[in-house]
């Protein structure tokens, strides 16, 4: 096999994807069929799935200066194309109804889980900038996807102005970085920092101002004002995108440049992310507790989690990568399954979603599964032990105690005491029945529908994996990120 | 594999009750699988007591311990954490005991629960195959994991068939408050579990979360003390503890009578289980440097849990707070580390837990009744309701540690086997009988006597109430005559607990 092709192969995920947005574009072009277009994207998704198998057997690969092609990117990788094939499900029942185009909406989420993955892969600042664009472009797009509902349109302008200036940040610090180092590759810079250069604080701002970027993109305090928001506006489908693709391949991101160019030369860089990671705990579950809408809810609980599992950047070392895989894992199975049937409930698509916690009274009394499920992934949120979520945290908190973050570990367990109020209430809601309130309801055949299986079978990961988790952490124990 | 049984027979009935109620809602079914669940679990314990031989002489220090039974099996590998069950004669006391309560629980709810019967007695049998799990448990992970699940079914026990109380106290707020304090303080515990497995972990380099092993674990002074802590906070807020107890009257106040039997019989009960089991032999040293805290801590609370008894108009919220004070007795004795106390302890828990359940059940009756808890409307019951006043009359004396019921043989054992090692101690906690006999006494006379409402009676018990108070009247008795019979059981394993302390260098002076 030649060099070429051998990347070509490595890259070959990538290349289904972008192959699958052409096809859905030319279909479109020629006929334009709902059901034709998500059926492209799934199988599409599914392809790219199946291609991480024969990807497998090559890492890991450096491909170009500008990827690297390793178990862990695979790892993620995976992540993302499951969740975004969970975020098809979803849509497809949910755009069913959708007074507009609704086929172009696969365009944009094929290319937004194609940042993703290059986003994952990515070991030079070049293609961090084109997958991190390339991720949140599309999601503009996607968040204003209901337009006539104006909140939907309000979402999507806000989300893109405020990343637009994460963007400036992003590319200003990476300047930064350039002017000081003279390389735009993680590993050089870790040896240019490692020699301790004269223009070392610049290094250091450069780092600084990438952080705010990436801090904006993973929701974490004082860059989280937009969440609520855009969480509320956006619709069903395209909420659970942003909470799970967007954060998993950002985060993998982070933690890789962490790992290759580990910035603590002084340490305060570090202090700093230990501050933001508590600051996001503490302020992310006590917003959340005034809250009387569940989708602005689960937007202040992802800024908590996002919160806890900075931890893991913060301690650093090899366990860290283990926990980030393990706790992303357990939150996507969480989040998707949490606004799966927030999206179920508010299928097909009827206006404004089903947000108010009232839609959601006596929920159990008049669809008992649904309600179980969501119950499960209230359960799993709060990390109650027996679903996947408890997994999470337990590694979380372990990584704190091993590594000696006495004032993390505190703000995990008051984080957690804060964050079950909520998830308690919004729990219990379901099983009142007390009758005067307007309710919104799935459609009754919904647990035939693809959306509905998704839910089920996600619940059914998510109590498996808090029982038996084995398979999941050595999977995950065994993957390992390249040098380099 | 008697034990999983044991263990999963609970959690298995509770699903079938659910499905059952889906299947052909209304019915009476998910009520006779559910005490069919409960009978089993109890006919399981009293075989596994009939079979085994829990007088083995106890271990010197160190040696494995004489499980009755134990299973093992592997779980998660990478953290060496198993699934691992063991039967000892505490474990198996408190199981009988929990499935007693257990049966207890759904028959006094017969009447009581009329809507969503089959949900309602998943999660009754679910918190008791939670507590079953507690007892049997010896891997840490698995302990605490058992230990945060049975609080879910509790929530939903007081969120969603608990009585609104007075004063605007929701039971949704009782129920949040409940679950808040439990499992903020079981995250302690858990950060003191991975601190333990951590500090085992950097002297030999591999990862266990077996109590076996690591109880052998060598810690320096402060990290012991600082862990010892995390475990005794967590233990603390369930017993309840006096600065911890917050919870505990609302819980009970709100709860549904089976809830409030649950709670006061078994729940609290796991905290002590958890003292003796884990806090004292993982950390022997730095228990006994903590035992005159503790002790204090004990003896305030019987002062205090009594006060605030006496001052209460609610008949749920003075028994609850009685159970506050009784269990200073048992921090007392569990901390005094005597065998003599310790023997004591167990009795008293399970004395306590016969009393309590007798009094909340009676104050469930009386409810059904009259459809009130405050005492202040009611006066005068005597003679208008039957049978049950002098059932009353019964577990209130027993609840003051009336000599031949066996709250008397707790607290006197408790009493008497302290006094060696901490007379004044002793003698304070003397005084607190007085006080349990005051606001026993008020709350007989507040109740029961004084000038009646009206005259018109009330209806008495019915053969299923009856024979319930029949039959934990007789228990009481029989153990306040014949302690023997629980004291047989625990006696190996109070002797290893004692053995743990005698390690460490006791504080007295």
């Amino acid at each position: 096999m030649t060099d070429f092709s051998t990347h070509l192969l490595a890259l070959a995920p990538l290349v289904i994807l972008c192959a699958t947005v052409v096809g859905v574009m030319l279909s479109i072009a020629v006929r334009r069929n709902h059901f034709t277009a998500a059926t492209m994207t799934v199988v599409g998704l599914n392809a790219a799935l199946l291609s991480l198998l024969g990807v497998l057997q090559i890492t890991p690969i450096q491909v170009t200066p500008l990827f690297i092609i390793d178990d862990y990117s695979l790892l993620f990788g995976a992540i993302v194309l499951v969740a975004s094939l969970a975020c098809t499900t979803l849509a497809h029942a949910y755009l069913e109804t959708l007074p507009d185009r609704r086929e172009e909406f696969y365009i944009l989420l094929l290319c937004s889980a194609g940042g993703a993955l290059a986003l994952i892969a990515s070991r030079h600042f070049a293609s961090l900038f084109i997958g991190l664009e390339l991720l949140s472009v599309p999601l503009y797009g996607m968040v204003a996807y209901a337009y006539r509902d104006r909140i939907s349109l309000e979402a999507g302008l806000k989300y893109m102005v405020l990343s637009g200036a994460a963007s400036a940040f992003l590319l200003f610090g990476m300047a930064l970085l350039y002017a000081a180092s003279g390389t735009l590759e993680y590993a050089g810079l870790a040896d240019t920092l490692a020699n301790g250069s004269d223009s070392q604080s610049w290094l250091l701002v450069g780092v600084g101002m990438m952080v705010v970027a990436l801090a904006f993109k993973l929701s974490l305090v004082p860059f989280h004002i937009w969440t609520p928001d855009v969480y509320e506006g956006a619709p069903g489908p395209v909420s659970a995108f942003l909470a799970t693709v967007s954060k998993v391949a950002v985060f993998a991101l982070l933690l890789r440049f962490f790992t290759l160019a580990p910035p603590a030369s002084d340490g305060w860089l570090l202090t700093l992310m230990g501050v933001i990671a508590f600051a996001s705990m503490m302020i992310g579950n006590l917003l959340a507790l005034r809250q009387r809408n569940v989708k602005r809810l689960l937007g202040y609980s992802s800024i908590a989690h996002l919160g806890y599992l900075m931890t893991a950047i913060v301690a650093g070392g090899t366990f860290s990568i283990e926990t980030v895989g393990i706790y992303l894992a357990t939150y996507v199975a969480t989040t998707l399954g949490a606004f799966g049937v927030v999206t179920l409930v508010s299928s097909p698509y009827s206006g404004t979603d089903a947000g108010a916690l009232h839609h959601y009274r006596g929920l159990f009394w008049r669809r008992p599964y649904l309600a179980a499920v969501f119950t499960i992934m209230m359960l799993s949120l709060a990390g109650i032990p027996m679903t996947a979520g408890f997994l999470g945290k337990f590694y979380v908190i372990a990584i704190a105690v091993q590594s000696g973050l006495w004032s993390l570990v505190a703000g995990i367990v008051l984080g957690s005491a804060i964050g079950l109020y909520y998830y308690l209430r919004m729990m219990v809601i379901l099983f009142l029945d007390e009758p005067g309130e307007s309710r919104r309801d799935a459609v009754s055949g919904w647990g035939q529908q693809s959306g509905g299986i998704m839910v089920l079978l996600l619940a059914a990961a998510v109590i498996f994996f808090g029982i038996y988790p084995q398979p999941l952490i050595a999977l995950v124990s065994a993957t390992g990120m390249a040098g380099g | 594999m008697i034990l999983c049984w044991l263990l999963f027979v609970p959690f298995i009935g509770g699903l079938l009750c659910w499905q059952l109620e889906s299947r052909h809602a209304p019915s009476q079914a998910p009520r006779w699988i559910a005490l069919l669940t409960m009978l089993l679990v109890v006919g399981l314990a009293l075989w596994l007591w009939l079979t085994g031989d829990y007088s083995l002489a106890g271990g010197v220090v160190g040696d494995a311990p004489n499980w009755a039974h134990e299973i093992r099996l592997s779980w998660i590998d990478r953290f060496g954490i198993s699934f691992h069950l063991a039967l000892d004669g505490l474990s198996l006391i408190m199981i009988m005991l929990t499935g007693f309560l257990g049966v207890l629980a759904v028959v006094c709810s017969w009447q009581e629960i009329t809507n969503r019967i089959g949900f309602f007695h998943l999660n009754l049998l679910w918190i008791i195959g939670g507590v079953v799990g507690v007892f049997l448990a010896v891997d840490l992970f698995l302990f605490f994991f058992f230990w945060e699940m049975m609080l879910v079914p509790m929530y939903f026990l007081i969120a969603l068939w608990g009585h609104s109380g007075s004063k605007g106290n929701t039971r949704i707020g009782a129920a949040i408050k409940f679950f808040i304090y439990t499992q903020a303080s079981g995250l302690l515990m858990l950060v003191s579990i991975l601190g333990l497995v951590f500090a085992h972990y950097s002297q030999t380099g591999t990862f266990t979360f077996d109590y076996m092993v690591l109880r052998e674990t060598p810690l320096t002074g402060t990290i012991a003390y600082v862990l010892m802590l995390g475990f005794f906070i967590a233990f603390a807020v369930k017993l309840p503890v006096v600065p911890l107890h917050g919870w505990l009257p609302d819980a009970h106040a709100q709860a549904p009578t089976a809830g409030s039997v649950d709670l006061a019989g078994i729940l609290l009960k796991t905290a002590a289980y958890g003292m003796l089991r884990f806090a004292i032999p993982l950390f022997p040293e730095a228990s006994a440097q903590f035992a005159p805290v503790a002790m204090a801590l004990g003896l305030f609370g019987i002062y205090y849990g009594a006060l605030l008894a006496f001052s209460q108009t609610d008949v749920k919220r003075l028994i609850a707070c009685s159970s506050i004070s009784h269990m200073g007795f048992v921090l007392i004795g569990i901390y005094s580390g005597t065998l003599l106390a310790l023997q004591g302890v167990i009795v008293q828990m399970v004395a306590h837990a016969f009393s309590a359940a007798g009094l909340f059940i009676i104050s469930g009756q009386i409810y059904e009744r009259i459809h009130t808890r405050d005492m202040r409307q009611m006066g005068g019951l005597f003679g208008r309701m039957g049978a049950l006043p002098g059932f009353a009359l019964v577990f209130v004396m027993a609840s003051l540690g009336m000599p031949g019921t066996g709250n008397f043989i707790g607290e006197f054992l408790i009493l008497f086997g302290a006094f060696d090692t901490v007379p004044w101690v002793v003698v304070a906690a003397s005084g607190g009988l007085v006080m349990a006999a005051i606001y026993s006494l008020v709350l007989m006379h507040r109740v029961y006597w004084g000038t009646p409402k009206s005259e018109a009676s009330l209806g008495g018990l019915d053969p299923r109430e009856y024979s319930m108070m029949l039959l934990l009247l007789v228990l009481t008795l029989w153990l306040g005559l014949f302690p023997n019979t629980v004291l047989d059981i625990s006696h190996t394993a109070m002797t290893e607990v004692t053995d743990w302390f005698a390690v460490a260098p006791l504080p007295t002076s």
